[in-house]
């Protein structure tokens, strides 16, 4: 922290023989320091939140009176048609399953692509070791591409459907995946790996039998917590304009009043499900690292 | 041999066997399951759904741009405009050197010997290696020469319109019209449109005007002048997709920083060191927990009826959700503080603030501030996609160029810079943590 304090330029430094003083000099010095950088941090949100505020179609405070309008609206009409919210969350349940379904489809490719492309990227453990550094820029490239970018255009050419979503988010995510796949597999103990290949075994056979073994517990649980977002993906490109029940949300949106008990129909079922695989998911991920049974 | 070797050779042997089940039913079932999707998500409907025609389509315009060369058939006007967009219209007088005037007859020039001829109510299209087609209106129909032999697929002809697709470009025939589309590589016009007095001037004859060369304008200096031109210009519009792109940088870091800062005190609330009080506890880890739950999506839906469309009620968003999420994970890292150092503070008599000032908050910075960066990371690239659904920022403007089906180009160029700008805000996130937190980064 002192070093912090002082920055990279040798400076006249403390005396260190006048403890007390020298003691005193750094507070102070740390102090303007932190002054500084918060001033400069609250001046930079401040402006920041002026500029957004000014290209925004409404003022903050203004919106901030009507906040409760539309959900008052919409919780009032499902609540006049409450008796027919359950046939409608069964009647949207499909497009539920769907949604899960793209999500999970797109989780279990991304994984199985992540954990080539990891193996193939870690030191030690490389194919090709030459070729490293392709395969992790191309993870960097696959992991900054929004999922939005090429759903879309995979719409425009596969037409709708679950499956642009699918391939758009399993794109994403192996190249998310792969990166903290591939910093588990750096820690991996290579002794089996040795051993294995002591006894002429094949560089697939080193991974399955060596490699994967160590791992596994940790991806799965990076997997696991990639299935959640990726729940929250797919839910979100069908809003944009893919399958499941992003799609009906939007439509029922669209619709507008009339059909608000369907909103909320679609409000409550996405919410169960996202809360419900986020405490599951949790749960196995604790099993799985700290290994209690 | 003794029990409890028999026990130890029962036990491993059914470990053994266990996991050699196991090691068979797990890809079973994934295989059953993706049989499932593949007739779930109606994989073979797919192929017959898919119009892969539009591959060739988005792979061209990508990296290409058209010109059209329009003839109107009834006032015979002709016009030269680049993707027939008026704002690409050559000015009278001025076109491109492949097309030019002899007396009443157009020439146009498509390269490789392809040579396109308008002559008043008619035109002709001459091919090498099959031969010259003629075209010209016959009352409410049209009259086509073709050279003798078998019509090629590549001319698509019905009676009152003539098309021909070749590897040089388009030839189309109706009765209002004549249109021939020059295909070419590059993005034109990007850096200058063509009423800007600098279209069409090579880089270092640019350099030479903004250094020493005569004012174009006398009101201010050529490189000024020749700024403003490329930023406004009308069919690339660079001022407005820089806007969109800062909108967007701008929606993630408010919406992170505000999470942070909202999370903050919230999260001391939810700790159990810090709140004894069990019911208050479990109060806010609620909140968390739904808040987190809502989800973003359904966020950015009440948000943006009550704010309108823009880059506030996306950052809004995106402070809502994650505010859920840090909480979590805040309180998560209070807990696990060291006591020893607020003892020490106690210790000298400071009251609960101080504490939480001296003894707390310097041991969770590091894992807050790793947290908050690589949020900002990711939460670039939620709001690309937040900004499509609220009217924001590079995701509107991406959507708004998909949608139209054909200015892919444009969509070429989004695509390049969001990717750029995600690259550029992960490698910032990276350095800042390096620099802020010695050591390696703490990811949950």
């Amino acid at each position: 922290m002192v070093d912090i304090a002082y920055g990279p330029d040798p400076g006249p430094r403390l005396d260190p023989s006048r403890r007390d003083t020298a003691y005193l000099q750094m507070v102070r010095r740390k102090r303007m320091y932190g002054g500084i950088l918060l001033v400069l941090f609250v001046a930079l949100m401040a402006s920041g939140f002026g500029v957004a505020e000014s290209r925004n179609a409404g003022g903050f405070l203004d919106g901030l009176r009507q906040l409760d309008d539309f959900p008052a609206e919409v919780i009032s009409e499902a609540w006049r048609n409450r008796a027919a919210l359950p046939g409608l969350a069964l009647q949207f349940l499909p497009s539920l399953i769907e949604t899960v379904n793209i999500a999970a489809v797109s989780t279990l490719i991304g994984a199985l692509l992540a954990s080539a492309l990891a193996l193939l990227s870690t030191r030690d453990l490389a194919r090709w070791p030459r070729l490293t550094p392709l395969f992790r820029r191309m993870m960097d490239g696959m992991r900054a591409i929004p999922e939005i970018v090429i759903a879309l255009v995979l719409i425009y050419i596969l037409g709708g459907g679950p499956v642009p979503a699918m391939i758009a988010i399993a794109f994403h995510t192996s190249g998310a995946l792969g990166k903290l796949f591939s910093e588990v597999a750096e820690n991996a103990d290579l002794k089996p790996v040795e051993g294995l290949s002591s006894v002429g075994a094949s560089w697939f056979q080193r991974m399955w039998l060596g490699i994967l073994p160590q791992v596994a517990p940790n991806w799965t649980s990076y997997a696991l917590m990639r299935f959640e977002i990726n729940i929250r993906a797919s839910a979100i490109l069908g809003f944009v304009g893919s399958g499941g029940i992003g799609y009906d949300l939007k439509l029922a949106m669209q619709w507008g009043q009339g059909r608000y008990d369907q909103v909320v129909a679609i409000f409550l079922l996405l919410f169960a499900t996202i809360v419900l695989v986020d405490q599951l998911s949790d749960r196995f991920r604790n099993r799985l690292v700290k290994g209690a049974r | 041999m003794t029990a409890i070797d028999m026990t130890l050779r029962h036990d491993v042997s059914a470990l053994i066997a266990r996991k050699r089940r196991m090691a068979f039913l797990v890809p079973l079932l994934l295989v059953v399951y993706l049989a499932y999707i593949f007739v779930a998500f109606d994989l073979p409907g797919l192929a017959s759904r898919a119009r892969i025609d539009n591959v060739g389509i988005l792979l061209s315009d990508f990296w290409s741009h058209k010109t059209h060369v329009t003839r109107d058939n009834r006032s015979g006007d002709l016009t030269v405009a680049v993707e027939g967009e008026s704002k690409g219209e050559y000015p009278p007088g001025l076109s491109p050197d492949w097309v030019s005037q002899q007396g009443d007859a157009t020439l146009i020039d498509l390269g490789a010997g392809h040579l396109v001829t308008y002559t008043p109510d008619a035109a002709a299209y001459e091919i090498p290696g099959y031969g010259t087609i003629a075209v010209r209106p016959e009352g409410n129909a049209l009259a086509v020469d073709l050279p003798p032999g078998p019509v090629p697929d590549w001319i698509n002809q019905s009676a009152t319109r003539i098309s021909v697709t070749t590897d040089q470009g388009r030839f189309a025939y109706t009765r209002s019209k004549v249109e021939v589309f020059r295909y070419e590589a590059g993005w034109e016009l990007f850096f200058f449109t063509l009423d800007s007095p600098f279209y069409g001037k090579g880089p270092l004859e640019l350099a030479g005007m903004a250094l020493w060369g005569e004012r174009v304008d006398p009101e201010r200096s050529n490189l000024g002048y020749m700024l403003s031109e490329f930023w406004t210009n009308k069919m690339w519009h660079h001022g407005d997709v820089a806007w969109a792109l800062f909108e967007t940088v701008l929606m993630a870091f408010l919406g992170t920083m505000g999470a942070g800062i909202v999370a903050l005190p919230l999260a001391f609330l939810a700790a159990s060191n810090f709140t004894p009080l069990r019911s208050i506890r479990f109060a806010f880890r609620r909140v968390f927990d739904f808040v987190r739950g809502v989800d973003a999506l359904i966020w950015t839906i009440i948000l943006s009826r009550a704010f309108g469309p823009g880059p506030m009620t996306g950052a809004l968003a995106i402070l809502i959700t994650d505010t859920g999420s840090f909480g979590k994970m805040f309180s998560e890292a209070l807990e696990n503080i060291d006591e020893k150092q607020v003892e020490g503070i106690r210790s000298t008599g400071a009251n609960s603030l101080q504490r939480a000032r001296f003894g707390v908050i310097p041991q969770v910075t590091p894992v807050l501030l790793s947290q908050l960066l690589y949020y900002l990371e990711s939460n670039t690239r939620s709001a690309t996609v937040i900004g499509a659904i609220v009217g924001g920022g590079i995701g509107l403007l991406l959507t708004q160029a998909i949608i139209t089906q054909k200015d892919w180009e444009e969509v070429a160029y989004y695509m390049v810079l969001i990717v750029l700008m995600v690259m550029a805000m992960d490698t910032l996130s990276g350095w800042l943590r390096r620099k802020l937190i010695k050591g390696e980064p703490v990811r949950s």
